[in-house]
Parts: C-alpha cells; sequence; structure tokens
C-alpha cells in the first residue's frame, strides 16, 4: 500500500463497512414488517468497495451511483438515521420521504443520486465531468455501475464522449456477477469487463473489490489520473450475499458458491488483517461491533419516529419556478 | 424593432444570453463547424470558440443527459437535438431524468436546461423525420414544452427558457425559420413561458393553435374575414404548463372553438383543449369543439400526398364553417 492508514482510519473503515453490513440487515427486517415499501436492494457483501471508494473521494469530488445506493450514501456522509428515514418514506428522509431506497441524494455531499434505471446516471455524471473542465477545476466525478450497465447503450455514449472530450470521470463497476438473476458471462460478451475500456483506449483496470485497501487505493489512483487525463474504467470484484432485490427466489445460484464467497468477507478480512499485524486487539473490534447495534438502535427509532411528509409536499418542487396552471 | 427571419430571431437569442451569461454554452451534432444542421448557430464557433460551442458525437442519449449533468452541476447548457425525431432516443433521459431530478431529490438539485430541437412536416423527409410529437413531450410533469409560431416569440421565449432554472424543451417549426416578422431589439426582451397569446382579435369563432399552425390559423382568418367571419387566433405558445384563462375568456365570446395542430389528432393538443374548454366552459358552448389536424398516418414522402395528410388553410376554413353551421 502507497498510502499508510493510521489505526483510527482502519477502525473507521472497519466501523462503516460494519455499519452498513447491519443497516442493510435492519432494513430487510423493516421490509420483511411492512414499514419499507417498494424495491429494496442491498449491499451486503459488497461494502468494501463504497467505504474504500469514499475515503478516496474528496469532499468537493462528485458521486453518483445506481440503484443499490444504501452503502455508498452511507459512506459518503449521509447521516444514517436520514437515509433510514428515507426508507421509511419519511420527511426527514435524505429525498424527503419523495425517493425511497433507489433515489438517496444530498448535494451537500455531492452525491446527486441514487438513479433506478440502468445506465440513466451514466450520461448525468459524464455531464458534470463538463462543468468540471469547463470551470477547470481540480474535481472529478465517481460514477458507480454495475457489470449489467456495461451493455446498455448508455455506457458506450458516455464513455466515448468522455473519453473524446477527456473528462475527468472514474466509471466504477461493480461486477456482482449477476444482473439480477442472469450470470455475467450469458449477458456480455466481455466477461473481464475492464478490458472493455480497450474500445474507447482509456485507463482500464480490475481488483478486488472484497478487499478496502485496493478499493481505497485504486479508486483513489483513479481519480487522480482522471482529473489529469481523463476518464478511467475500474472493475470491482465483488458479490451479494443476498438477493437482488427482497423476494429474489434465487434460483440462478448455489449455496456453495454464496459460501465460497463469504470466505472472502470483506469485514472479516480487514479485521483478520488488523489483528494478525498487531494493530488491534478482538475486543476493540468487538466494542464496534456492539456500538454499532446501539446505532442501529438510534437509526430506526429515529426513522420510525420521524413525521410523514405534509400533503403540501404532494405539489412542491415539480419546478424551481412554477406557473399557475389555470 | 427589426424585421428578420424565425432562423435569424432564434440566432440572436442565443448570441445574447451567450453575451450576458458565460455560463450558457452550446452542445448538439454539428452545430459548430458546420454551423447547426438548420444553420442557426452558424459563426458561433468563430465567436465564442470550442469551450462554448461543443460539436458532440452523434448520440442523442449522452447530448441531453450529458447536458443535463453539466446544468446540476451549475452550467447553463443550450442542447441541440438536431430533430424531435432524434429525441425519441434521448427519451429516457428527458422524460426518467430531466423531468424527475428535481422533483425526486426533494428539491436538492436543478435542471437548468434547454433542449432546442426540430419538428414539423412537409419537407418531404419522409415517415421518420417529419413527425409532430410534441404532445408526447408534454405528457410529462416537470418540464416545460414550449413551441413558438413567430419571429418575435421565438426569440422572447428562447431568451426566457435559458434564464429559467427548470428544463425546457424548446420545439422550433422546420418549415418557419424563413418565416420573417418583426422583432424588437431590446436585449431584454422576453415573452414569458407559460403565457398564452391573443394573435388575431375575433367574435365569432376561436382558433386555438401554436407553432407552423398558428402562420395556417391566422391564413384562414384572413380568409375568413373576406366573408365576413372574424376568427379570434390564440396562440398557445407553452404546452406545458398550459395556459387555458386567454382561451376560456374567448368562449365566452365567441361560443365556438376549432384547435388547429399538425400533429395526429388521436391523444393529441386539440384533444387537451377540448377537454378543459368542457371542464371551463361548457356552458358557454354553442357548437361541438372540432379538431384539426393531421391524417392517421405514417407522413408519406411524395408531396402530394404528405400535404394531404398535414392540415391546410382550407381545413381549418372547413371546419370553422361546420362549428358556424354554415355551408
Amino acid at each position: 500500500m502507497a498510502k499508510e492508514l493510521s489505526k483510527s482510519e482502519l477502525l473507521d473503515l472497519y466501523h462503516r463497512m460494519v455499519l452498513i453490513r447491519r443497516f442493510e440487515e435492519k432494513a430487510a427486517e423493516l421490509y420483511a414488517e411492512g414499514k419499507i415499501g417498494g424495491f429494496l436492494h442491498l449491499y451486503v457483501g459488497e461494502e468494501a468497495i463504497a467505504v474504500g471508494g469514499c475515503k478516496a473521494l474528496k469532499p468537493t469530488d462528485h458521486l453518483f451511483t445506481a440503484y443499490r445506493d444504501h452503502g455508498w450514501a452511507i459512506s459518503r456522509g449521509l447521516d444514517p438515521k436520514r437515509v433510514m428515514a428515507e426508507l421509511l418514506g419519511k420527511a426527514t428522509g435524505v429525498s424527503g420521504g419523495r425517493g425511497g431506497s433507489m433515489h438517496l441524494a444530498s448535494a451537500e455531499h455531492r452525491y446527486w443520486g441514487g438513479h433506478a434505471i440502468v445506465g440513466g446516471h451514466l450520461p448525468l455524471a459524464t455531464g458534470v465531468g463538463i462543468e468540471i473542465r469547463y470551470d477547470e477545476k481540480p474535481e472529478a466525478v465517481l460514477c458507480v455501475l454495475g457489470e449489467g450497465t456495461t451493455n446498455i447503450g448508455y455506457f458506450h455514449e458516455s464513455i466515448n464522449l468522455a473519453a473524446v472530450w477527456k473528462l475527468p470521470v472514474v466509471y466504477l463497476v461493480e461486477n456482482n456477477q449477476y444482473g439480477m438473476g442472469t450470470e455475467v458471462g450469458r449477458a456480455s460478451a466481455v466477461t473481464d469487463i475492464y478490458q472493455k475500456g480497450c474500445a474507447y483506449d482509456i485507463a482500464h483496470r480490475q481488483f478486488d473489490g472484497q478487499d478496502v485497501f485496493q478499493s481505497y487505493q485504486i479508486i483513489g489512483e483513479a481519480l487522480d489520473l482522471a482529473r489529469a487525463e481523463g476518464p478511467v474504467l475500474l472493475e470491482a470484484l465483488t458479490y451479494r450475499y443476498v438477493g437482488h432485490s427482497m423476494g429474489d427466489p434465487e434460483r440462478y445460484r448455489t449455496k456453495a458458491e454464496i459460501e465460497e464467497w463469504r470466505t472472502r468477507d470483506p469485514i472479516h478480512r480487514l479485521g483478520d488483517k488488523m489483528l494478525a499485524d498487531g494493530q488491534v486487539a478482538q475486543a476493540e473490534l468487538d466494542a464496534i461491533q456492539t456500538g454499532v447495534e446501539d446505532e442501529i438502535v438510534d437509526i430506526v427509532q429515529f426513522a420510525e419516529e420521524s413525521p410523514e411528509p405534509d400533503d403540501a409536499a404532494l405539489c412542491e418542487h415539480v419546478y424551481v419556478n412554477p406557473m399557475s396552471h389555470r | 424593432m427589426t424585421r428578420m427571419s424565425f432562423r435569424e430571431a432564434i440566432s440572436q437569442a442565443l448570441r445574447e444570453e451567450m453575451y450576458r451569461d458565460e455560463r450558457v454554452f452550446l452542445m448538439g451534432e454539428d452545430i459548430g463547424k458546420w454551423g447547426g444542421s438548420y444553420a442557426v448557430t452558424r459563426g458561433f464557433l468563430d465567436e465564442f470558440g470550442e469551450k462554448r460551442v461543443k460539436d458532440t458525437p452523434i448520440a442523442e442519449a449522452v447530448i441531453a443527459g450529458a447536458a443535463a449533468g453539466a446544468a446540476l452541476a451549475g452550467l447553463r447548457p443550450v442542447a441541440e437535438i438536431m430533430t424531435i425525431n432524434f429525441a425519441f432516443l434521448a427519451m429516457d433521459q428527458i422524460v426518467n431524468h430531466i423531468a424527475k431530478l428535481h422533483y425526486m431529490f426533494n428539491g436538492q438539485i436543478k435542471v437548468p436546461l434547454v433542449i432546442r430541437t426540430v419538428g414539423g412536416g412537409g419537407r418531404q423527409l419522409g415517415a421518420t423525420h417529419s413527425q409532430t410529437p410534441d404532445v408526447v413531450f408534454a405528457h410529462f410533469p416537470g418540464l416545460k414544452i414550449v413551441a413558438p409560431g413567430t419571429p418575435a416569440d421565438a426569440k422572447g421565449l428562447l431568451k426566457a427558457a435559458i434564464r429559467d432554472d427548470d428544463p425546457v424543451f424548446f420545439i422550433e417549426h422546420a418549415t418557419l425559420y424563413q418565416a420573417k416578422g418583426e422583432v424588437p431589439d431590446d436585449e431584454d426582451f422576453i415573452v414569458p413561458l407559460g403565457v398564452s397569446d391573443v394573435k388575431r382579435e375575433g367574435k365569432d369563432v376561436t382558433l386555438v393553435s401554436y407553432s407552423k399552425m398558428i402562420q395556417t390559423s391566422l391564413q384562414a382568418a384572413d380568409e375568413l374575414a373576406k366573408e365576413g367571419i372574424e376568427a379570434e387566433v390564440i396562440d398557445l405558445r407553452t404546452l406545458r404548463p398550459l395556459d387555458t384563462r386567454p382561451i376560456v375568456e374567448s368562449v365566452k365570446k365567441t361560443n365556438r372553438v376549432v384547435v388547429v395542430e399538425e400533429g395526429w389528432r388521436a391523444y393529441g393538443i386539440g384533444a387537451e383543449i377540448a377537454a378543459r374548454v368542457t371542464e371551463l366552459a361548457f356552458d358557454y358552448l354553442d357548437a361541438p369543439i372540432r379538431r384539426v389536424a393531421q391524417a392517421e398516418v405514417p407522413l408519406p414522402y411524395n408531396r402530394r400526398l404528405e400535404q394531404m395528410a398535414l392540415p391546410q388553410v382550407s381545413d381549418v376554413i372547413r371546419a370553422v364553417k361546420d362549428v358556424m353551421y354554415l355551408k
């Protein structure tokens, strides 16, 4: 590792990954209780990418993601209480309860969503790159997408334009092996997704998305390269332990496959490494786990006790400058 | 006032706004070196440079979406989609993203974007290049849909659109570019969005129209005047949000309505206007509302057949006489 992380930084990464996992497990429970509606896509198993990636992002950088977005929102610094409140459709939610699980955002954190049409956010992220170059700012955009998105037209149009105009955008593919229930090899002519960068003559790289150090290091390098030169395509190899969304019958994979990936669990790997290096004691990790349980209680309590949006909210924000409908 | 073409009015609006606000920039297919397919941006590349006049790949989805991204980050892009027929390739960006970002994220995101595009038939371009699907875009809350019918409105509305903080889909009719008219010289001349306009006063019948069909309706009104029939002509100018007040006021006076649109009749602008008039002024109607619109066919290439399918002055006159129960 080029950038050495301090003990407190390492513990912070560990804490964030544990928090996201417990947050997601709790969200599944609330969904089963009928407190969360619509679709719910959980990030369980993929935590190291968001936690490492957001550690690499500067506060002035920009973030776009698809709809598996809770982990990214929390990693980017959004208040987990307000993220959970959004899942419950409350007025205190990050999108005022009108976005839901798939549409989290926070302008203050330059997190521009949370987008639920596969590939739809790629042109938007590319366009933020236009503004950065227009104003000659030292910023970059991290645009997170699934491997299934690399087969849609937006992927081509966006990366091609970013390459022609040398825009500072990192397109980060989270390859969790399945687009809903279709494994990558049955949907993509090229299964080493990062190789698609060859088509645009841009920097491209694959890494182990279950290793938070690689996520942090490689995404950070890619952001700097994007700032200096132009777009980068990254592929993080990862896996979701749970279904695509709630209610996924999971007929497309085996329990053995899931168990095999669990042996490389990103949280355990970080914990084991810190223990093996003698940086922390088991008691410190246990304390983090216990602390997260308390946090989750507060998060859920805040979300459940928060008010519903009032009726007037229904017709607000259709336009910045509304005109009377006569 | 200066007499100029619709094309010159659009061009002047863009140029003035680019000088007024350095955050305004243009992007689109062949708008730079070529000068624009309809020559609206001829000379702009030399005048403003590549930073502000960006030639894009032929890739409508990313033109619309990247312009929206630049807008949410603080720029004020004017993206050109070469024709409205190609806007279908950007449909997901326009209706699923651009129309919804402000609302869905609780007002945190603004998209001060103008998409300029060119619609309409009558140039023998065949079925895929001649459509007037304005109503499709007007269906979506969150968008503002503008379609001027005169050079002055074209300039004033485009300037208003560029200064507006919401996404505006701005439709120019391909056969209007040569149309001439008086245009105010004031650099702050603005025609507000969302306000319909009485283009001609009359007491006998109300013609409701917009874009190219305003010209057709005004010609029909001139012909009708020779027979002693005074038609009031109302120009919608903005299709969403729709300003129905002048229509209702007119109906109270004329008691008869003909809607003239170039697009297809089914589920069209005329259907919407007719519904609103019956909701708001049913008791004032003395005759069923008539719709003059395009024949329900993909537009053919053959000139005679194409013109048969498009609304003509004679069709408007016939419809007016029908609602007046005249032969």
